[in-house]
């Protein structure tokens, strides 16, 4: 052993340092056998690191990376790895803040309706790992209308997947197109749109919503009673019918149980 | 070694009945080839059932509350031995381990209760951030210290055996005293846990650091090895122009690895062997075809292990 003390050899706050930063020259204290240059090798680490991180951002905002084309993108989220690298290893749950992100990104200001893409395909990803549950059924909400003066006090629970995106942009018909599945012609990405984001079984659906509708479900998401996210949707929105915005959350499988 | 009641590389070890017969905790992945399997897949691997031994997924993508991960994964457990392989413990580290990612993984074993669960030598967060690579550790005495802390941490905590894999590197740390087979057999001897061998990051490295790959893997403990990775890698250059490879799982496993595997076996006997492939995911059938390639080696081994000792 050599008889020079060293101290302890941590080369994990270095590798840090130079990982992201591509202008910097590998870490101290690397050895190579047949005597090269280290910095050839440890950009094999940069790379791994750099081009999987934005692989992950990729399979999260694919509908964003078509929309801005693959150099731009993959240049918008190298920007983003350098405020925000994962905090833990569960990738599926990286980018929860990448929308705020491209909110701000100057060079994509000439697209408005970027962000609220790329929050469209976060819901999406969160309500397809959401917690599993079972549907209200029918004739359950058949007993519970059985008892109407007892209605306005009941607390909808919605199913865990449900999500809500209210947008002054067209971006579920946007997301839409992107997919294939209408023409992209007809979008005009100017119109607010509204859609409820769900994954009753396997596939999750992006339901588009009327503005009513959309607020009404907004607040039974904040846990009000029927009364009164009624009595609240109503005041915003004279045209509100109840019915049909019931219907429309029980037959696409979104309510859970009204207690 | 081995004693468990499994006939060695008998398929029917995957059916159901047959599985169900092992315990949870204290089941091993049958001695058979199995493949990564990834959610392009699962349903073509339900409907076709390929006659695999076993299948393994990464633990981190499975950490999400429900959904048709778990869904297909149960669906896919019941007809297939599991592996449930981590990429994000940062066991190599010097830092703590986190404890909140311990935890999650305490409830994903609980819940798919896998046959297998394998980590790697090496860090992947620090500072309370996750690089999503695998990067190397300086093989000193103080981390040999630290790693074994590590590792009997994860044992306790997941209340069973782990098996630990060598790593592919691309550089070497000028601190390092121990060779990597010796903290490896080291970490393998206090604490118990098994080795991963994966033949292609034994080969990586070796070409890497100007090792001779098959003095490598006789250095190692290979009567505790519990499960073979193989998996392909790419070629680039170094900056003195000498062949770097890179541990890539995009491509078939090369000419050379599968003669490396066939050294190995003969040091570490029929061991569950997985054929690994992360990117440029190929059609499910050329992936199977691949496993098979491995069962025929594998099949080949048991048999002159038979004849030796009848």
């Amino acid at each position: 052993m050599s008889p020079v003390r060293r101290p302890p050899c941590h080369p994990e706050e270095s590798f840090r340092q130079a990982l992201l930063d591509p202008d910097r020259p590998a870490p101290a204290g690397l050895s190579v056998w047949n005597g090269s240059d280290p910095t050839t090798r440890f950009d094999v680490y940069r790379n791994n690191v750099v081009v999987s991180l934005i692989e992950a951002l990729e399979s999260t905002f694919g509908v964003v990376r078509q929309l801005v084309g693959e150099s731009f993108f993959r240049a918008m989220a190298r920007e983003y790895l350098h405020h925000a690298l994962p905090d833990n290893p569960v990738l599926t749950y990286f980018g929860g803040d990448f929308p705020e992100f491209v909110a701000r990104f100057e060079p994509a200001a000439s697209l408005p309706y970027l962000a609220d893409t790329a929050r469209l395909e976060w819901l999406r990803v969160r309500a397809y790992h959401a917690a599993d549950a079972e549907p209200l059924s029918i004739q359950a909400l058949q007993q519970i209308l059985a008892q109407p003066e007892r209605l306005p006090r009941l607390r909808v629970q919605l199913h865990p997947s449900a999500r809500l995106l209210r947008s002054p942009y067209a971006v579920v018909s946007l997301w839409a197109a992107h997919e294939g599945l209408i023409p992209l012609a007809q979008v005009d990405p100017m119109q607010p749109e509204q859609a409820l984001i769900l994954r009753p079984e396997l596939e999750v659906e992006v339901i588009p919503l009327d503005a009513a509708t959309a607020d009404f479900t907004a607040r039974l998401l904040q846990g009000l009673t029927l009364g009164e996210a009624v009595e609240q949707t109503l005041a915003n929105h004279a045209d509100f019918d109840l019915d049909t915005a019931l219907v429309t959350l029980l037959t696409r499988q979104a309510l859970l149980s009204l207690e | 070694m081995k004693t468990d009641a499994v006939d060695p590389v008998d398929l029917s070890a995957a059916s159901p009945t047959r599985r169900a017969a092992r315990s949870a905790q204290s089941a091993e992945l049958p001695r058979a080839c199995g493949i990564g399997l990834k959610p392009e897949h699962f349903r073509e691997l339900l409907d076709t059932r390929p006659a695999l031994g076993f299948v393994e997924v990464h633990a981190e993508n499975y950490m999400v509350p429900g959904g048709p991960y778990h869904h297909y994964l149960s669906r896919v457990h019941e007809h297939y031995a599991l592996s449930i392989h981590g990429v994000g413990l940062s066991i190599g580290g010097d830092a703590p381990l986190d404890e909140a990612h311990l935890q999650r993984l305490v409830e994903l074993l609980d819940r798919h209760r896998p046959e297998r669960f394998s980590e790697h030598l090496a860090w992947s967060s620090h500072g309370g951030h996750f690089f999503n690579d695998l990067l190397p550790l300086p093989y000193t005495e103080a981390r040999l210290q630290r790693v074994c802390e590590h590792v009997d941490q994860v044992q306790r905590r997941l209340n069973r055996q782990i098996l630990l894999e060598n790593p592919a590197t691309y550089v070497q740390f000028a601190d390092s005293a121990i060779p990597e087979t010796e903290f490896l057999s080291e970490v393998i001897a206090r604490t118990g846990c098994g080795l991963l061998l994966d033949v292609n990051n034994v080969y990586v490295s070796c070409i890497n650091h100007g090792l001779n790959s098959r003095d490598y893997i006789r250095a190692l403990p290979c009567d505790r090895v519990g499960e073979i990775h193989l998996a392909g890698f790419t070629r680039d250059r170094d900056a003195a122009g000498a062949p770097l490879l890179i541990d890539s799982h995009g491509s078939p496993v090369a000419d050379a690895v599968w003669q490396l595997y066939e050294f190995a076996l003969d040091l570490t006997g029929p061991v569950a062997t997985l054929i690994e492939r992360d990117n440029n995911l190929p059609p499910l059938p050329m992936l199977v075809a691949e496993a098979l390639q491995a069962q025929t080696l594998l099949e080949r081994q048991h048999s002159a292990e038979r004849e030796a000792t009848s």
